[in-house]
């Protein structure tokens, strides 16, 4: 209670009733629906868009090649480079994924983002972790990888004592904690922003007695879901650029 | 006045949960600063580049939003941790 505003516990905003399959391993509830149906969208855009191939796009499929497009341009090209190509379907699968997964949050009846839930981007990052390190094993050869991290060229030698640790643990700890952590708590701040507001109108509005200053909180809800839409959409990208980064690095490494 | 004998009078459970909210105040409080200087200064640097050189913008803003990112992070491990504080 605050001001006599009964806030909801964090718990009751993010955890949801199992639907099917209740307590077990398996169990589905609101999260594991809205990642189905992400998919299924997913899946449904790209294959509309590439059934006709007609040689100028229109509809679905103008839409399916501006996103490939979109990350070959300005995720692939500017940060792995000509022979980062053959990650631009794997980077716009997770692009188009992220991004509808976040949509969520602000589409009305649904209001949730998958992506405030750790399990999400924990199992992108961990892919991406696994990816960006095989690809670096496999170019480089496994003791050359790991000397390219551990010891960066161009650095004087007694350095290494505290580069080399620093190094080691922000490439193989710091670097998918990062990238989750910065998924996860971007949407799950976005809900909660969302939901404080929206329960401020509606104290306001039940108990009426703020009628002048209801406009403000409902007008700053309002502002802040196009911001969300923005958020969304910026955390989709630095998700898959900074994957692209990784490989990027992992690909030619410094000399 | 001292403030520990009102806090001596207060009902311990409810100490413990006013003490918790302050603590994440301070977690989140405290992890905000560093990070929001540096945005600051990764924004404020990429503005001035692109004014100085406009047909370089599209290079500039992506490399914003990756500076933007890696500074963010340790602002967003504050949040997370202000949660898991006494969770």
């Amino acid at each position: 209670m605050i001001l006599g505003l009964e806030f909801p516990p964090i718990s009751h905003l993010i955890e949801w009733p199992d639907i099917f399959l209740k307590d077990t391993s398996f169990a589905v509830n609101k999260v594991v629906l809205i990642m189905w149906v992400s998919a299924l969208l997913a899946i449904v855009l790209f294959v509309l868009g590439s059934r006709k191939r007609a040689l100028v796009p229109t509809g679905v499929q103008n839409v399916a090649e501006s996103i490939i497009d979109f990350v070959d341009n300005s995720i692939v090209m500017e940060t792995i480079g000509p022979d980062g190509r053959k990650f631009t379907p794997f980077l716009t699968t997770l692009f188009t994924f992220i991004l509808f997964c976040n949509l969520w949050e602000v589409i009305p009846f649904v209001q949730m983002p998958a992506n405030a839930r750790m399990a999400m981007p924990m199992t992108f990052s961990l892919l991406v972790w696994l990816i960006f390190n095989v690809v670096g094993i496999a170019k480089q050869g496994f003791f050359h990888y790991f000397k390219g991290i551990m010891f960066p060229p161009g650095v004087p030698k007694p350095i290494y004592i505290l580069v080399t640790p620093i190094e080691l643990v922000s490439t193989i700890i710091v670097r998918p904690l990062s990238l989750a952590v910065r998924l996860f708590a971007n949407m799950l701040a976005g809900h909660l922003v969302l939901v404080t507001f929206a329960v401020i109108s509606a104290a306001l509005w039940v108990k009426g007695v703020n009628l002048v200053i209801l406009p403000f909180s409902f007008v700053l809800l309002v502002a802040l879901t196009g911001f969300e839409v923005l958020v969304s959409f910026l955390q989709a990208f630095i998700f898959t650029i900074l994957a692209a980064v990784y490989i990027g690095g992992a690909m030619h490494p410094e000399h | 006045m001292s403030l520990l004998p009102i806090l001596a009078e207060q009902d311990p459970g409810e100490l413990v949960k006013g003490l918790t909210a302050v603590g994440r105040g301070i977690v989140y409080g405290g992890a905000a600063i560093g990070p929001g200087i540096g945005i600051g200064i990764v924004v404020g640097n990429a503005i001035s580049a692109m004014a100085r050189q406009p047909e370089s913008a599209g290079m500039v803003r992506t490399t914003m939003f990756l500076g933007i990112a890696f500074t963010e992070a340790l602002a967003l491990f504050g949040f997370v941790l202000a949660f898991i504080v006494a969770g």
